[in-house]
């Protein structure tokens, strides 16, 4: 006689509500099984089905979020695992067009190198849709699959121009400091586990919010503390940011912009799910060392950054001081006891999405000066692109001047909204020190505004500027007007998330 | 409040808010046209310059003396969720501040070609212009604080690419030192709204309603009032944070060194008593003696700094640091005088100081230096020259019957009663500015010209008419202040006013009776 078990009951699924990581799956499983079943597509066939796949996820996620309308409520997908409500709506979005513009840049680079195929396509494909579990996981087990699945692409795409030997090194190095980063994270996972005995975010908040909060069980703290190392590593927060300079200038350009976006925003998303949903109730443990984090991050990463002299690297640690300002929206967020503390959640997220689309411009521009061999990204290379080509070089100074944070820029709109959010919780020498990082980081964006603009170049020749580089450049110079000019096109989504 | 509201002047059409768009719309239309029709870019860049400037005018002539309130007041709520409007409007202390930008711009335009690269000089300069007029009119401070920044932008790009030797130096040095300052009144303009919400009910960043409705304690009313002051401080700038202001005027295009000391450094001083006093009134009285102290240090180390020049912009830029000075003096001693005074030589300093960096740039085309050892004798080849430069230097130093003198008197006697001894030693300052200016003059002008000098060109009919502009300014002003100062008294009691309903401060008594002593 064989054990029969009762019927099991699955857990229902609603594919609609999904389908933004479905489309890019989708994409990605067809590149790859399509593309390796049939000779060479023709010039710029992969690009487009990956792009069109990341725009259908991008519209896909619009029209869920105008389904869920202004007042709807937060619900979970595949009994638990997911999490459907505007935050991980906004951060799917966020994430679809920041790798459809990605994949844009992605298209010129492949062509100028002669490597024109499916793999890198369906690799980015495949990281976003990590992105996007990761922004939308209930579960830590989800959320780490999300992340491996995000970090395993990354490890790939880095390493993938196999002509150029600082790709392969960056990918090496990437791939042993993130399996450290990736273990400190499932540690923490089993902590958390054992300490809660869930590994379900929702279940972990409701657990720990019935707890005496003076109750300060260390395998939990252990746990935490394991989690915030694994998420630190992801979103290169200083100390845990060595690779951060080295991996985005070693990695092919357009793959450091999808870094830059894609795995910013998911990393950030994950962190701050996890920190303000299953553990606001401890947020008077992690809020003091988010502070400490925060400084460092913003001051290493601001004055490393004005003494580079390679664009990428400067990048890099920009990049690093700009995860500093988002993490100051976390710090914000963690004064539970006072009302405006969701303001931190939804302001870093604005942030997000203007950064994600900022970088992604910023490198796009990189990538063109960078050429054949994409080697030439020192300051150099810049010099009197304001000469040779005026209207690239203002694109591109709108997109610094906005990473700088001047105002009538989407970069001034999300600055002020995390100086905002960290003054309602009068976190103010937190928000003194976000500014002057700014500051600081100002004239490393100067630096290069230098080299475009008050240089000579050293051939007057115009440099060509490639259809699909040219829309992805003048989509994220629009973007970035439009919100500085009308910041309530953002601000009113972004309100929403709480 | 309401009394202001049913007096307050309007008109049919937006005037303020022409203002600023009106340059913006030109900066855009310059940038999109060809490179190669440089006639037809300076011409619209004129036009609209031109159109922006008689608007102003205009605006001054509509608007009515004797009111205190804010005049064409508009008001369109910009982003809604954080009570944040485009909210314009001028009253008396800014309302010369305003003319003084339209009237300077398009003089600037026409006087002073680029040496190269018209069409983005035109631009950047529109947009400067935007920029700088809506720092005055703005009556929000989000909006104030856009405005503010976004004016770095053009001045930056103007030292950077059209300035001397040591112009990247200078542009960079400039764009940091303010976005530093600017940094601390971010987090402070976010900062007083928010705790303004609490007695006020709602998140507004509205100027006048926040002064009006807000009470904020002690401690953090002081808080909030260095934050702002840290960012005017640099802007005037105030000693010891002036450093940058040597480099960039000296590096800075002629254009852009008289826009910069015409209107740019009053942002300043005009921000110190927009949005210091009028809005922290207790922590303005608290914070008097280190202002006091700070200013009558940079009115003497600016005079001593400017007698040692080897340089004559250089010697130009630190006199302006003792004439902001001056005015940073006047605006704290908080009688009517004295404020009067303040808002008054904000004006003077911009059309004289404005006018020296014209003939300074000037001396700078036709001899290719700036050295005063390299100079001399220029009187005796173009005398009409040195007629100008030297009212314009009398202006600067204060002589009775020209426009510095009716500034500075009212500025040293309005404060005499409230900050004597700071008012004592100040007037040192002024005896300074006369050895400096003239020796300056005299080593420049007198004496027998070298052979380089020998050739050296009088001025053309196009810059005699500039320099006319602004020496007719000069002398009107300095004969007959009583029109400027009719419009300007009424706005700066009412702000005294303020601070005495809200603090136990009471002005000595003598008050309003400014033009009584001065210019008649």
């Amino acid at each position: 006689m064989i054990f029969a078990a009762g019927a099991f009951v699955g857990p229902s699924i609603d594919w609609y509500k999904m389908s933004p990581a479905l489309v890019l799956v989708a994409g990605a499983l067809g590149l790859i099984l399509v593309g390796a079943l049939t000779p060479q597509w023709r010039k710029g066939a992969y690009g487009f089905v990956a792009a069109a796949s990341a725009g259908a996820a991008a519209v896909l996620a619009g029209m869920l979020w105008a389904n869920l309308g202004e007042n709807g409520a937060p619900s979970t997908l595949i009994g638990d695992a997911l999490s459907f409500d505007h935050f991980s709506l906004f951060a799917t979005f966020t994430i679809a067009v920041a790798t459809l513009l990605a994949i844009l840049v992605t298209n010129d680079y492949l062509e100028r190198e002669d490597e024109d195929g499916p793999e890198v396509y369906a690799l980015i494909l495949a990281s976003s849709v990590g992105g996007v579990m990761m922004a939308q996981a209930n579960d830590l087990i989800v959320l780490f699959l999300g992340l491996e699945i995000l970090s395993l692409s990354f490890y790939l795409l880095v390493a993938s121009n196999r002509n150029r030997a600082q790709s392969g090194e960056a990918g090496l190095k990437y791939f042993i400091l993130g399996g450290f980063a990736s273990a400190f994270f499932l540690y923490g996972v089993a902590l958390v586990f054992g300490s809660t005995g869930s590994t379900n975010l929702t279940t972990i908040g409701t657990t720990l919010a019935g707890q005496h909060p003076g109750n300060h069980s260390a395998l939990l703290l252990a746990g935490v503390a394991m989690l915030l190392v694994g998420f630190a590593f992801k979103v290169s927060l200083v100390p845990f940011h060595a690779w951060t300079p080295d991996v985005y200038q070693g990695a092919p350009t357009p793959i450091t912009a999808l870094m830059g976006s894609v795995g910013k925003v998911a990393a950030f998303a994950a962190l701050l799910r996890v920190f303000t949903v299953a553990l606001p109730s401890r947020a008077d443990d992690w809020g003091p060392v988010v502070l400490v984090l925060a400084i460092a991050t913003l001051l290493v990463g601001s004055v490393l950054a004005v003494i580079q002299t390679d664009v990428k690297r400067m990048l890099a640690y920009s990049s690093i001081s700009h995860a500093g300002f988002i993490l100051v929206g976390l710090e914000a967020a963690s004064h539970i006891s006072n009302a405006d503390s969701s303001l931190g959640v939804s302001s870093a997220m604005a942030y997000l999405f203007v950064y994600g689309v900022l970088v992604v411009g910023t490198l796009a521009v990189v990538s063109l000066i960078a050429g054949k061999g994409d080697n030439a990204t020192t300051l150099g290379a810049f010099n009197g692109l304001g000469k040779t080509n005026p209207v690239l070089a203002l694109g591109m100074t709108v997109l610094l001047l906005a990473q700088a944070g001047v105002p009538t820029t989407s970069g001034f709109v999300a600055k002020f909204g995390i100086i905002r959010a960290s003054v309602s919780v009068e976190s103010y020498v937190l928000a003194v020190v976000a500014m002057l990082a700014a500051v600081i980081a100002a004239f490393l964006y100067l630096r290069i505004m230098v080299s475009m603009w008050l240089s000579e170049p050293a051939s007057t020749e115009r440099r060509e500027v490639p259809t699909a580089s040219d829309i992805a450049i003048a989509a994220t110079v629009a973007v970035t007007l439009v919100v500085g000019f009308v910041p309530s096109a953002l601000l009113d989504l972004a309100a929403l998330i709480r | 409040m309401l009394a202001n509201v049913e007096t307050a002047a309007t008109l049919g059409i937006p005037l303020l808010t022409l203002l600023v768009v009106l340059p913006l719309v030109g900066a855009v239309m310059v940038s999109l046209m060809n490179k190669a029709q440089a006639e037809q870019i300076k011409l619209v860049a004129l036009v609209f310059s031109l159109v922006t400037g008689a608007l102003s005018v205009f605006m001054l002539a509509k608007f009515p003396s004797g009111q205190a309130g804010f005049q064409f007041v508009s008001q369109q709520s910009w982003v809604r969720e954080w009570g944040i409007s485009w909210h314009l409007g001028v009253d008396g202390i800014s309302l010369f501040l305003v003319v003084l930008t339209g009237v300077l711009f398009p003089l600037v335009i026409i006087g002073i070609d680029p040496h190269h690269d018209q069409k983005p000089y035109l631009a950047w300069m529109l947009l400067l212009e935007a920029g700088v007029m809506g720092s005055f009119l703005s009556l929000d401070l989000f909006l104030f604080f856009v405005f503010f920044e976004i004016v770095l932008v053009p001045m930056y790009f103007l030292i950077g690419n059209w300035g001397y030797e040591k112009r990247v130096y200078a542009a960079t040095k400039f764009f940091i030192y303010t976005m530093a300052g600017s940094a601390f009144m971010l987090v402070g303009i976010v900062a007083t709204a928010f705790l303004a919400r609490r007695d006020i009910g709602y998140l507004t960043f509205n100027l006048v309603e926040i002064a009006e409705k807000s009470n904020f304690a002690t401690g953090t009313g002081r808080w909030l009032f260095v934050a702002f002051m840290i960012a005017f401080a640099v802007k005037v700038p105030l000693f010891p944070l002036h450093t940058w202001l040597p480099d960039a005027h000296t590096q800075a295009p002629t254009g852009g060194s008289v826009i910069l000391a015409g209107v740019l450094l009053k942002m300043g001083t005009y921000g110190m008593l927009r949005f210091g006093v009028y809005l922290f009134p207790e922590a303005t009285l608290w914070a008097k003696p280190v202002l006091f102290t700070l200013a009558v240090i940079g009115i003497l180390y600016g005079a001593v700094a400017a007698t040692m020049q080897k340089d004559l912009k250089r010697l130009v830029a630190y006199s302006s640091v003792a004439h902001l000075g001056f005015i940073v003096l006047g605006t704290f001693a908080l009688t009517s005088q004295s404020l009067t005074g303040g808002v008054m030589q904000m004006v003077n300093h911009g059309v004289s100081t404005g006018a020296l960096f014209l003939m300074v740039g000037m001396i700078y085309e036709r001899r290719h230096t700036r050295q005063i050892a390299e100079l001399g004798g220029i009187q005796s080849v173009a005398p009409i020259f040195a007629g100008f430069f030297m009212v314009v230097m009398l202006s600067s130093i204060g002589l009775p019957g020209l426009n510095g003198f009716v500034g500075e008197f009212l500025i040293l006697i309005g404060s005499f009663e409230t900050a004597r001894w700071w008012v004592v030693v100040a007037t040192l300052g002024v005896i300074l500015a006369a050895l400096y200016l003239l020796w300056a003059y005299q080593r420049v002008f007198h004496g027998e010209p070298s052979e380089a000098n020998k050739s050296f060109p009088e001025i053309t009919r196009r810059e005699g008419l500039l320099l006319g502009v602004f020496v007719a300014a000069i002398v009107f002003t300095g004969i007959y202040p009583k029109p400027m100062l009719n419009r300007i008294e009424p706005s700066v009691n009412k702000l005294i006013e303020h601070v005495e309903l809200r603090t136990d401060y009471q002005q000595p008594v003598s008050k309003g009776e400014v033009h009584g002593e001065a210019g008649e």
